[in-house]
């Protein structure tokens, strides 16, 4: 289990609950967060589930593999800490995690 | 028709744009009663995996799942399982329940998606023919993804070949019957083909191309062999039958709502009666990058609907409408599609498919209309924007892998 805080792009702050071996996109769509749409449920296939990390967890969310890579090159605003939430797999390590969603999946 | 007093929404159909529906509704602010009426015994669930990852065994039924039952009772959402709405009554507006009752709406949405074509031959009833469709199929299939034994796929469509990839991954005996003289021949151009007939082949799957199945044999009720119009005998333990579908337009068309191969509907997902709307693989929409209209059966589209039937409800801005998209995986292959290639006057490839790393573009009077790319991420993202733009695009720089699909993209764009 891992506490994971959702920041929204107002600041808003959402926290869940997230269950070990779940993706912290798979979190965010089972409690309703927005700002996730996760179009394609986690395939790699569309990169709309987008979010920043928090600096602090960078080294704890494991490496970026090369098909999310190029994802992400063509995703909007991305910055050296974005992710797709739907790589990165919930962990006990994970805990008190912090993502914040950018303003627009597109 | 202004809608943005309703209190009673009712939406048909639990797959992908029902359950999308329900949550722009009420992410959109909707408080009013909200009913789902869905005839799967399951609450809504994801079905890409279906004939993927979960048909594998990799991928939990609990990860399926959209959304807990708790969303649902959280959510104050009415859900209504097991059940095939029977009528609609547009005078009444109201929806007939199969044994008496009726839930009234002033909205309603229609998302009774699609079904299994069923096959016309001899032996399709027989114990062990399986449609590859609904969670409860799949239940029924994997019992029988043993290795060893033998399974006939009759259709080599993506759900076919998605199929082929994880039963032979399993170490089943896989066989492919396609009528077409090639696999994907509704969907793909030949080059495509030609790659996953490769791929399939070097896999150990058989492919036969241009085969007509004659029937199915069987003994003691259930399925033994496929017999083909040629004679050939292939003996089978297990049959999918994956050979297209068809739109669940009848609720509608019974109701005198304007259907042709899907139901009718607008831009904002409204058909011809204005409190009635239709979303996903039912409906027929204009298509408003390619200037016509029809059926798209996928993900994208069940999500984008869903999502314009709310927001035209709601009285909210339309949502954007993206260039369609799909995907397939079919062992380490992402095909990632962008645009509709029906049409396409040239076709132009970049990589070498041999490097399984490669992308066909489609164009018809040099603009961009599709493209289908391999594990190639790029191409499909920057084809997605090039697709909408609507920019010219010379084939040489298109199939010139030494520049980047980012400044191919940025040129097309500023010119």
């Amino acid at each position: 289990m891992a506490k994971i805080t959702y920041v929204d792009n107002d600041g808003t702050e959402r926290v869940v609950e997230a269950t070990n071996g779940e993706s912290v996109m798979e979190a965010a769509v089972k409690n309703g967060i927005p700002g996730i749409d996760a179009d394609c449920g986690g395939a790699c296939a569309c990169a709309t589930c987008h979010v920043y990390v928090d600096k602090a967890f960078m080294d704890k969310v494991g490496e970026q593999q090369e098909m999310e890579k190029s994802m992400l090159d063509f995703a909007e605003n991305v910055q050296e800490n974005s992710r797709l939430s739907c790589q990165i797999t919930v962990s006990d390590a994970l805990d008190g995690l912090k993502v914040t969603t950018p303003e627009s999946q597109h | 028709m202004d809608l943005t007093g309703a209190t009673r929404i009712v939406i048909i159909g639990g797959g992908q744009a029902g359950a999308q529906a329900l949550q722009s509704l009420r992410q959109g602010g909707y408080e009013g009663k909200l009913t789902l009426v869905a005839d799967e015994a399951a609450l809504p669930y994801q079905r890409p995996p279906l004939s993927k990852a979960y048909m594998k065994g990799e991928f939990s039924e609990e990860r399926l799942y959209f959304r807990p039952e708790s969303w649902y009772q959280d959510q104050n959402i009415e859900v209504i399982l097991s059940t095939h709405a029977a009528k609609i009554d547009r005078t009444a507006q109201t929806v007939e329940l199969p044994h008496g009752g009726q839930i009234d709406y002033d909205a309603l949405i229609i998302a009774t998606g699609s079904r299994p074509r069923a096959l016309p031959t001899k032996g399709a009833d027989l114990e062990g023919v399986h449609d590859l469709r609904d969670l409860s199929d799949v239940e029924r299939i994997r019992p029988n993804m043993i290795a060893g034994r033998r399974m006939v796929i009759i259709g080599a469509g993506y759900i076919g070949l998605e199929a082929a990839a994880v039963a032979r991954q399993m170490g089943l005996d896989v066989t492919v019957l396609e009528m077409a003289p090639r696999v994907l021949a509704r969907v793909t151009s030949p080059v495509m083909s030609e790659f996953f007939e490769t791929e399939h082949r070097a896999q150990g799957v058989t492919i036969l191309t241009g085969a007509r199945l004659d029937h199915l044999d069987g003994a003691d009720g259930k399925v033994s062999a496929a017999i083909l119009a040629d004679g050939t005998r292939l003996d089978a333990d297990i049959v999918l039958v994956g050979i297209g579908i068809l739109p669940n337009e009848e609720l509608a068309s019974d109701a005198g709502i304007a259907c042709n191969n899907g139901i009718l509907v607008d831009r904002d997902a409204r058909t011809s009666d204005p409190r009635v709307f239709a979303a996903g693989d039912c409906a027929s929409r204009p298509l408003v990058h390619f200037g016509r209209s029809g059926r798209l059966e996928s993900v994208h589209n069940a999500i984008e609907q869903g999502k314009l039937a709310a927001a035209a409800i709601l009285g909210k801005p339309r949502p954007a409408e993206d260039c369609p998209w799909f995907w397939s995986d079919q062992y380490d292959l992402k095909l990632q599609i962008a645009g509709l290639s029906q049409d396409y006057d040239e076709i132009v490839v970049r990589g070498d498919p041999k490097e399984r790393k490669f992308a066909a573009f489609y164009l018809r009077n040099g603009i961009l209309i599709a493209v289908d790319a391999v594990n190639s991420p790029p191409e499909f993202l920057a084809s997605k924007k090039l697709i909408m733009s609507g920019a010219k695009l010379a084939p040489a720089t298109l199939g010139d892998t030494s520049v980047s699909m980012k400044d191919i993209a940025a040129a097309a764009t500023a010119a």
